[in-house]
């Protein structure tokens, strides 16, 4: 029997709901949990066991409340997503002491719903980054093997959930950064299609590639955390007014019979690791066992889609972090002489160097003489890339492919060689220039390193990939507990 | 791939001016490298054919509508002044202007 902080989601709703355990009881058990964990692990940047337990205690004395969907149940947010009162660094020395006065629009969904915030993940420095190395504070460890990296940037929210501290977490993803962890650390991820969930209270980093998701232990869990985000929201216009599907009920009966999954050659290239290939190539063998049929497609300008993005990546980031200048917000730099002066020094010391990297070629291929060689040119290949996978989608369910060329690496791997660190983001990051959504699950491991593979749907398809990634999950050996 | 890109540490400067950064002389000399290998890497596009190809900026395809532009108060002065890095009770305070 799996100990309590290691229950799913879904169990520990009924649970509560049932009374046969009690808020206090879980929320203590994941504080306990991250007590043991934490030395070695790193995942959290703030934990709220004062305010968590005093909520578990009022919830327990009022007793369940069956209108709310995740009613007691302990979860983690990344340090990207605002919570009122709660410090929200963004994993920068910038945000450092930054106290926001609100919550996120996802914040508040899952109060509303019933959950007790535990605190907030580690992240790489405002989601710059594949590894959590980028923190300002101090990276976070793959709980399979502590050596190596637990993916990024949502790497702490990943491990949390995946070293029983929490039974879900609130990632974003803008080129990968929900779904890589995932795959690096073997829990569940979704990047929902862009405007499916509210950016309000999000720090900017890409904001036309930004998306909240949820981490969790299975897909079932991943669908009731989606529940309760998903939706329009007035303050963020690209919130799509679409209404929200059911995205629980019918998941048990969801199989693998006559799903059309289509097979990108591209993402099974040279540069996929021989082993990963090879546990790709088993599942997809399990799922055509299982009745799914495998079609071969080709998604042609996948090798243009890591310029694009970092192209377009930076030049967004080069703008929204503008507002960083020690004015409203943030660190300031004492003894300066003048304003000038002021946002310089500031944001110098400030921001970290991948930060800095990205902010700088962001400015460059907006400037003048670059603009349309660059920016504009990403911004017409961006076009090319989304039409390509949604005539693609037009032939299948879902495409099927891996999430990482390779299993967690070593920290500090690629620590002078940041193009080698962006190459890594190749089977991701296209998916969010085309705005779509992306299912990562584990499929097996190397060696104890997860191997994770993504369902990719058409837009505003989450039910349906939930769908056939729960008939997916059946079909896999479950990795089990990391050995901590 | 053609690798013929090479970045100047005045060009670094000017990024850094650009980006309201200071950069020291060591890190202009590790940028400069790092840039030329990664605007060398995104010369890839110069290959793709985007004639007549409309820029996609943001993948929404639903209508954008504005909220109604009336004033609301969210928040208060406090509020918004208690994450100043200097303030008084009434405004933020920067260094002097004028």
């Amino acid at each position: 029997m799996s100990a309590l902080y290691y229950k799913s989601l879904t169990e520990i709703i009924k649970a509560l709901q049932a009374k046969t355990v009690s808020v206090t009881e879980v929320t203590r058990a994941c504080l306990d949990r991250m007590t043991h964990v934490e030395p070695t692990l790193g995942a959290m940047l703030a934990i709220a066991s004062d305010t968590a337990l005093k909520e578990a205690e009022a919830m327990d004395a009022a007793g369940p409340d069956p209108a709310k969907p995740l009613w007691g149940v302990p979860v983690t947010i990344k340090d990207v997503i605002l919570t009122q009162g709660l410090r929200t660094t963004c994993a920068s020395k910038m945000l450092e002491h930054f106290v926001p006065p609100y919550d996120a629009f996802v914040t508040q969904k899952l109060r509303e719903a019933g959950c007790v915030i535990l605190g907030k993940t580690n992240m790489d420095e405002f989601a710059m980054g594949s590894t959590t190395e980028n923190s300002g504070f101090h990276p976070t460890r793959n709980p399979w093997n502590p050596s190596r990296v637990p993916g990024g940037s949502s790497g702490g929210a990943a491990v949390a959930v995946v070293a029983g501290e929490s039974y879900a977490s609130l990632g974003t993803d803008t080129g990968g950064s929900i779904r890589q962890p995932a795959a690096l650390c073997g829990c569940v991820g979704l990047k929902p299609t862009y405007g499916r969930v509210s950016r309000y209270g999000v720090i900017a980093y890409g904001s036309s590639l930004d998306q909240v998701g949820p981490l969790a232990r299975s897909v079932e869990d991943c669908a009731r955390v989606l529940q309760v985000i998903a939706g329009s929201d007035p303050h963020d216009v690209t919130s799509a007014p679409i209404d929200v599907p059911d995205y629980v009920t019918g998941l048990a009966e969801a199989s693998l019979k006559g799903v059309r999954l289509g097979i990108p050659k591209e993402f099974f290239d040279k540069g996929l690791d021989p082993q990963v290939a090879a546990v790709c190539e088993e599942t997809l063998k399990a799922c055509e066992a299982a009745g799914a049929t495998l079609v071969q497609v080709s998604l042609p300008h996948t090798s243009a889609a890591i310029a694009t993005y970092y192209i377009i990546a930076m030049a967004e980031a080069s703008s929204n972090l503008a507002r960083y200048d020690g004015v409203r917000f943030g660190f300031r730099e004492k003894d300066v002489s003048d304003l000038q002066e002021m946002y310089v020094q500031s944001r110098t010391t400030g921001l970290g160097q991948e930060v800095k990297r990205r902010i700088m070629l962001g400015a460059f291929v907006l400037s003048s003489g670059y603009y349309d060689a660059y920016y504009r040119k990403a911004a017409q290949v961006r076009r090319i890339i989304r039409d390509e996978y949604v005539t693609v989608l037009d032939t299948v369910d879902a495409i099927f492919c891996p999430v990482s060329p390779v299993t967690a690496w070593p920290l500090g791997s690629h620590a002078d060689d940041p193009l080698a660190m962006y190459l890594m983001d190749a089977y991701t990051l296209s998916l969010n220039l085309a705005g779509l959504p992306g299912l990562s699950l584990p499929v097996g491991s190397i060696d104890g390193l997860p191997v994770g593979m993504q369902l990719i749907g058409k837009a505003f398809s989450e039910a349906e990939l939930l769908k056939v990634g729960h008939a997916l999950e059946a079909l896999v050996t479950p990795l089990g507990e990391p050995p901590l | 791939m053609n690798n013929s890109k090479v970045i100047g540490l005045d060009e670094v400067a000017h990024m850094a001016t650009l980006s309201r950064l200071q950069v020291s002389q060591d890190e202009q000399a590790m940028f400069a490298t790092q840039f030329a290998s990664i605007l060398n890497y995104m010369d890839i596009l110069q290959h793709v054919d985007v004639s007549g190809v409309e820029p996609l900026y943001s993948p929404v395809e639903h209508h954008l509508v504005p909220r109604s532009d009336d004033a609301t108060q969210h928040r208060t002065r406090e509020e918004m002044l208690n994450n100043a890095p200097v303030a008084d009770e009434q405004y933020f305070i920067v260094p002097r202007i004028v």
